[in-house]
């Protein structure tokens, strides 16, 4: 019995592995370009932060995209907790001075501004979504505290080869595709090309004689649009950027980074890429904080568990031996 | 029902007064200790205490959860945030509880695909099978109750989709939306009422367990040849042989279901749940979670809107009319050489449907829906009732014994092999 669940097994195995190589991963974020899957420090089973680079993605966050997106989630007092950048509490403590925060009502009903403390809030840089749309041409640029994981690649695989890249997914516990999105968005602006056309909603480039081919092109309202298929656009709409990683590949966000924008102190080279990773980085450990705590925690649990089942399997076996079943 | 002798020995004053009062130790010895198992069971039967096992950890995981949680529009995803962030182990509680309604699911679909296979429906079977299917349509309306409380895009998203399918019946229809939502739309009250029902559902699964389970102790367990328990040494006691059988399996599913909770929590949730619900803001695909997937297939395969939630809710509710949908008198499929392959050819259509409900309805991906829904309806109402008359069976074992020992075995085998099962 045992022996035909084996063979079983290491059939299945080999031929999800042949189904694995014959079906190279494409990954894309809604009908964008490839995202390549990254090395992330926090990825898979034994993944953690480095917290160098996460105090360095935090000075990112807070000297460019702090000008545009909150992070309301996170409070002064989570930069310095374990897992986390864990800068000293002093330093946390400081930075939350430099913030001034709302209050009251104070003794006379009147609301009042005062320095940050470690238990509030990171304050945003807007009050509220209209604000944060009038600043921005009318796009609401998101809170980051969820980002990373509400974003992710879309993975597209043939239907027969999906049982393998789950099964891979799952064993090796990748969880990292909104990072690989967020660093794939950050370093993925482009010159736009000469023309597109709308495919299922999705601007697709066109090639240059196409657009020679089509002088009279008119142009996209917005990137909202619910453009039919065959709609073809020679510019973009006013105030867009092309990304290749965006889905739709117009997005109303400058490019935030460049080299050289944020000053390193502790010498790592100031290139569009770190930058890009390390704000990554802090974004993944902003929506999941209790990462690394969980992450220990599992192995603990998985050796546990093993070791009763190991246990268990001894003491059915010598239950079971002199009964044919 | 019981060939072995009851030994429950009362050995203390204090159980001996209680055994005269309320003989609750002696039913639990009888039903859970004494219990007559058959000898071959596979591991395909532990799924059941797995799954008594998981409804246990919603329920406790699901009241610690509760202790935290704020159902209303302004703070429920906050709420749950805040257990994710600031709980003392709020994050593995909340992941617990939500990849365990996943691996319930997981557990659930199994179970259900056992008792197909090995015929577990038939007779006597038919009530036990009966509140299996109700307690899975409850396990179904609580997993999508939950789901809402999260309020994130899906989440609210979900609800709008599915709560409007009641709009499609006639007459009645738009008023059983309007008093689902609470409103016009669906709001914090929905939620707040969602929540309620949310909280009670796993109690009446409870109660309906207990039914389910008394069943099965009248009628006794089906088993991989299908055949009835006909002498003492077809089975043996529940303690220990079944017991430690299924205590293992339970460990390598809990191996199973810890790796989810602790390496991939959000593997089986959508990424659009991390984004709070906006009712402005609608996400390009709309997906319930995995374990909906082939029934949503089966709805948005219809073309009418109409039919397409009679169909769904036709899958369903046709579970329940198996016992007399299946014609024939052999219960395990293991000896229905004919209607093994349209067995297989059903589940490969189910998980098909799966597939295909996370996809976008359009273009082969509707047309491969139709032809699944096609083939899963024509399973139960055409297959299932012809095959059973024209097929011949296999050769059935002489008993449940017989077949263990290979068949070959005639009865002095089966004697020698009880006799060596005694001397323990
Ligand atoms: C000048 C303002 C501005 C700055 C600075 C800025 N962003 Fe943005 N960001 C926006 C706007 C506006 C949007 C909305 C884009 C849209 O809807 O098309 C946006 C959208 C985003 C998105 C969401 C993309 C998606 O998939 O929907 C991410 C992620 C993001 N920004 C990250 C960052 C990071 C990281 C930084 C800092 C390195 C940053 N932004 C700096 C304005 C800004
Ligand atoms: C049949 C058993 C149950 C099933 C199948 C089930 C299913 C679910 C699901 C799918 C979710 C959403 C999970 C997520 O994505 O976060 C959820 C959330 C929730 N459930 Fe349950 N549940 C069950 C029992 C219970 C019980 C008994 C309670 C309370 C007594 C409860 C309380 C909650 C609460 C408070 C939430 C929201 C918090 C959260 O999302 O983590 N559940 N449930």
């Amino acid at each position: 019995m045992t022996h035909t669940y084996l063979k079983g097994l290491a059939c299945l195995g080999v031929a999800l592995s042949l189904v694995g190589a014959a079906a190279a991963p494409v990954l894309a974020s809604g009908g964008g370009d490839a995202i390549e899957p990254q090395h992330w420090s926090f990825g898979g089973i034994r993944g953690h932060f480095d917290r160098p680079q996460l105090q360095r993605g935090f000075q990112v966050y807070k000297e460019v995209c702090s000008t545009c997106h909150g992070i309301k989630r996170l409070s002064f007092r989570n930069l310095s907790e374990k897992g986390g950048p864990e800068f000293p509490e002093e330093g946390a403590k400081g930075l939350a001075e430099t913030y001034k925060v709302n209050d009251g009502p104070n003794d006379q009903g009147k609301m009042f501004k005062r320095p940050g403390r470690l238990s509030d809030r990171i304050p945003s840089p807007f009050d509220n979504e209209q604000q944060a749309r009038s600043a921005n041409n009318g796009a609401l640029p998101p809170d980051l505290s969820l980002i990373a994981l509400a974003r992710k690649v879309e993975a597209e695989h043939p239907f027969y080869a999906l049982p393998y890249f789950m099964a891979k997914d799952i064993v090796t516990g990748y969880q990292e595709g909104g990072s690989d999105y967020l660093h794939a968005l950050l370093t993925s602006y482009r010159d736009a090309p000469p023309a597109y056309k709308m495919d299922h909603g999705h601007m697709v480039a066109m090639t240059e004689a196409d657009a020679k081919a089509n002088p009279s092109l008119p142009r996209c309202a917005s990137i909202t649009s619910e453009a039919g298929a065959d709609d073809v656009c020679n510019k973009m709409a006013e105030g867009m950027q092309y990304n290749v990683a965006y889905p739709g590949h117009q997005i109303a966000m400058p490019p935030p980074l460049r080299d050289g924008v944020v000053k390193y102190a502790d010498g790592t080279p100031g290139t569009l890429e770190n930058y890009s990773r390390d704000v990554t980085a802090f974004l993944a450990w902003a929506a999941d904080p209790k990462l690394e705590e969980r992450k220990r925690l599992g192995l603990m649990s998985m050796l546990y568990l093993l070791v009763v089942a190991g246990l268990l399997y001894g003491a059915k076996r010598r239950i079971w031996s002199k009964i044919p079943h | 029902m019981s060939d072995h002798e009851p030994s429950y020995h009362p050995s203390n004053p204090f159980s001996k007064w209680m055994d005269s009062r309320l003989p609750i130790m002696r039913m639990m010895h009888g039903q859970f200790v004494d219990f007559p198992t058959p000898r071959n069971l596979n591991y395909m039967w532990t799924f059941g205490g797995i799954l008594t096992f998981m409804l246990v950890v919603q329920i406790v995981s699901g009241l610690v959860l509760s202790m935290h949680y704020q159902p209303s529009d302004a703070e429920a995803f906050n709420s749950v945030e805040l257990i994710r962030r600031d709980v003392n182990y709020g994050w593995l509680l909340r992941n617990i509880h939500a990849v365990g309604a996943s691996m319930f699911f997981f557990a659930v679909y199994l179970h259900m695909a056992r008792g197909i296979y090995y015929g577990s429906y038939k007779a006597p079977r038919e009530i036990l099978w009966i509140l299996g299917v109700i307690i899975f349509l409850l396990m179904m309306a609580a997993g999508f109750l939950g789901y809402a409380l999260v309020w994130g895009q899906m989440s609210f998203w979900g609800v709008t989709v599915i709560t409007n399918l009641f709009s499609a019946l006639p007459l009645v229809g738009t008023g059983i939306t309007k008093w689902l939502w609470g409103g016009y739309a669906v709001s914090g009250v929905t939620l707040n009422r969602f929540f309620s029902l949310h909280f009670l559902l796993p109690f009446v699964i409870f109660g309906v367990v207990i039914l389910h389970i008394w069943a099965l102790h009248v009628v006794g367990q089906n088993n991989p040849t299908g055949l009835d328990i006909k002498t003492k040494s077809d089975s043996v006691p529940m303690l220990p042989f079944a017991i430690m059988k299924d205590a293992f399996a339970l460990a390598m599913f809990a191996l199973v279901y810890a790796w989810f909770v602790f390496f991939v929590p959000n593997y089986l949730g959508d990424a659009d749940n991390f984004i709070e619900a906006n009712p402005l803001s609608t996400p390009p695909h709309i997906v319930p979670e995995w374990y909906f997937l082939p029934f949503y297939a089966i709805l948005r395969s219809i073309p009418s809107k109409l039919g397409g939630v009679l169909m769904m809710f036709g899958s369903i509710a046709l579970l329940a009319f198996l016992p007399w949908l299946d014609t024939s008198n052999v219960r395990s499929t293991k000896y229905r050489p004919i209607f093994k392959w349209f067995l297989w050819a059903f589940f490969f259509s189910v998980v098909a449907l799966g597939y295909l409900g996370g996809k976008p309805a359009e273009g082969s991906y509707v047309m491969w829906s139709r032809v699944f829904t096609l083939y899963y309806f024509a399973f139960f109402l055409i297959i299932m009732p012809v095959v059973g008359l024209l097929e011949t069976p296999r050769k059935l074992p002489s008993s449940i014994m017989d077949a263990v020992l290979g068949g070959g075995g005639g009865p002095t085998a089966a004697n020698a092999a009880t006799a060596a099962a005694e001397k323990r």
